[in-house]
């Protein structure tokens, strides 16, 4: 079992989907330890890219030409740091995701180059309290899972899995990147609306792959 | 949520659009994407001033566009940073062949946008300097946080830049006397209430009647310390003492006082944070040489006020001084 471009297209649409249904909760998430506008952006942002793969005339060839259509978009729709930082994961995975289709491997690799882009971009580490942590764990258990034989699909579960741990460790952490730094001691008991946003995103990856299954 | 808007979606459209309509003679509106420039273009050799951020601010900063100061604002949605394919053309539009100088106020998402926007105007052959404003003395330690948020020192800093631009100074020399100003300049504020963001419909935190915030950025987002409501002296003095003391003045020191609302807050209180601010500046030994009081980096309608102290030098001083005409600030 492989994915192809249009599980990439069903993960964008899935994504959209559950921004939109947890904008509200993206919101007052952000809105405890931030400035109240992730929910709103990541909404505005993918219904954008809803509406270019809806005015498509032909679908995208590969993985990475959707990734790239969703990079682009987000970077010029999201602003704040979700639109660079998201904008910048999805264009690394777009270059990793150019084969037509993606096995266990390079599921891993697609994810990976995510991290890495908004890695370099946030010039975050794991452990901040931010989006960083939620594709941190999700990249480790995607390469547990691979390493143990799972077809793509079972990878993309535990990279959700993972990325849900990973979300809820960002809960005690103390800020020490973002808006939520300014907080202080103040930013520890809040979920991270970046890491919850990757969770869910993730979970959309995860459950377009099992319906191409 | 009681606004005077239509759709919170269209709120930051509509507003630049009336903006534009009532200062035709000093800016003209780019709409799609959004931008402000200075009417009648890029001033031929002249370097070029690019600032913007969230909207919600005003008149920070489309209000600073105009002769002796921006050439282009740039607004985000509010509260958040423009976009790359916003911002890129707002450059464009303002270089005229000097180069341009891009004047962004220190949060994740402005530093990463126009970090973007730069890297595609040098690849389209402007050049691009980058200065970071820093002045908020709220943020204790840095190693920690995303760094000293850029607040109200920022429009000192378009102000003293755009002045150097508009006597011909090369763009090596209007980074360096931007840099020279926000090395020189710090602030603090405080709010006595939330406010309201158009798309989220609640108050942006939760703050009780006899409780207020000290150390707040300008984007709503709650402070550093919460303290139960006192006077208007101490709360100055609570502003003031950190600003004064992280600078370094020294008394026989001149300095410019901007005392800044945040929106909500009525020019008379303003006023009579001045009046204190002025006074313990006087007890240090520091002459207030210059002052600007009014609503400049405001949060939509938050009540509140920030105090902002810039150490001057003789050439500070002129700039200051050069005429200036833009929607919000001329003489």
């Amino acid at each position: 079992m492989t994915l192809d471009a249009a599980w990439a297209v069903d993960w964008v649409r899935r994504s959209a989907a559950t921004v939109a249904e947890h904008r509200d909760e993206l919101v007052e998430l952000d809105r405890q330890i931030g400035d109240g506008d992730h929910g709103e952006n990541l909404d505005r942002g993918f219904r954008a890219v809803v509406a270019k793969l809806d005015g498509l005339d032909t679908p995208p060839a590969s993985v990475g030409d959707v990734l790239r259509l969703v990079a682009t978009t987000l970077m010029s729709t999201v602003g704040g740091a979700a639109g660079p930082l998201y904008g910048t994961a999805y264009l690394r995975a777009s270059k990793s995701g150019t084969a037509s289709e993606l096995g266990p491997d390079g599921v891993v690799a697609l994810l990976e180059a995510a991290l890495d882009g908004i890695v370099t971009r946030g010039r975050a580490g794991a452990g901040e309290k931010t989006m960083v942590d939620a594709w941190t764990a999700a990249v480790a258990a995607a390469v547990d899972a691979a390493d143990h034989g799972a077809p793509p699909s079972a990878v993309l579960a535990a990279a959700a899995r993972g990325a849900h741990d990973g979300a809820e460790s960002t809960v005690p952490l103390v800020a020490t990147k973002g808006r939520a730094s300014y907080l202080g001691e103040r930013s520890a008991g809040h979920l991270d609306p970046g890491a919850r946003s990757s969770e869910l995103i993730l979970l959309a990856a995860a459950q377009a792959a099992e319906a191409a299954d | 949520m009681k606004k005077l808007i239509n759709d919170p979606q269209d709120v930051v459209a509509e507003s630049v659009e009336g903006f534009g309509l009532a200062h035709a003679d000093v800016v003209q509106v780019h709409v799609d994407p959004l931008f402000v420039t200075r009417a009648g273009g890029a001033v031929p050799g002249k370097v070029g001033l690019v600032s913007g951020g969230g909207s919600g601010h005003e008149p920070l900063h489309a209000g600073f566009v105009g002769v002796g100061m921006l050439d282009a604002a740039v607004p985000g949605a509010v509260f958040t940073s423009p976009t790359p394919d916003q911002i890129l053309p707002a450059i464009a539009a303002a270089d005229a062949g000097a180069g341009v100088l891009t004047i962004v106020k220190n949060y994740t998402g402005d530093v990463l946008n126009f970090e973007t926007a730069a890297e595609l105007a040098d690849a389209d052959g402007i050049t691009v300097r980058q200065v970071v404003v820093n002045d908020d003395v709220a943020v204790e330690d840095s190693l920690y946080t995303a760094g000293r948020r850029g607040v109200a020192g920022t429009v000192a800093v378009e102000k003293i830049a755009g002045a150097a631009a508009e006597r011909g100074d090369d763009l090596d020399a209007v980074a360096a006397v931007a840099q020279r100003v926000v090395d020189n300049v710090r602030t603090m504020g405080l709010a006595l209430t939330a406010c309201t963001v158009p798309h989220v419909g609640g108050p942006s935190f939760d703050l009780p009647d006899d409780e207020i915030e000290i150390g707040i950025g300008i984007h709503g987002e709650p402070g550093r310390h919460r303290v139960g409501l006192e006077n208007a002296d101490v709360l100055t003095e609570k502003l003031l003492t950190p600003v004064v003391e992280d600078l370094g003045l020294a008394g026989g020191e001149r300095v410019l006082l901007l005392v800044n609302g945040m929106g909500g807050t009525p020019a008379s209180e303003l006023y009579v944070v001045y009046r204190r601010a002025r006074a313990l500046l006087a007890e240090r030994g520091v002459e207030v040489a210059r002052s600007l009081v009014g609503n400049y980096v405001t949060s939509l309608e938050m009540q509140g006020a920030s105090v902002t102290v810039l150490r001057l030098d003789d050439e500070l001083t002129a700039l200051w001084d050069a005429p200036v005409h833009t929607s919000a600030l001329r003489w």
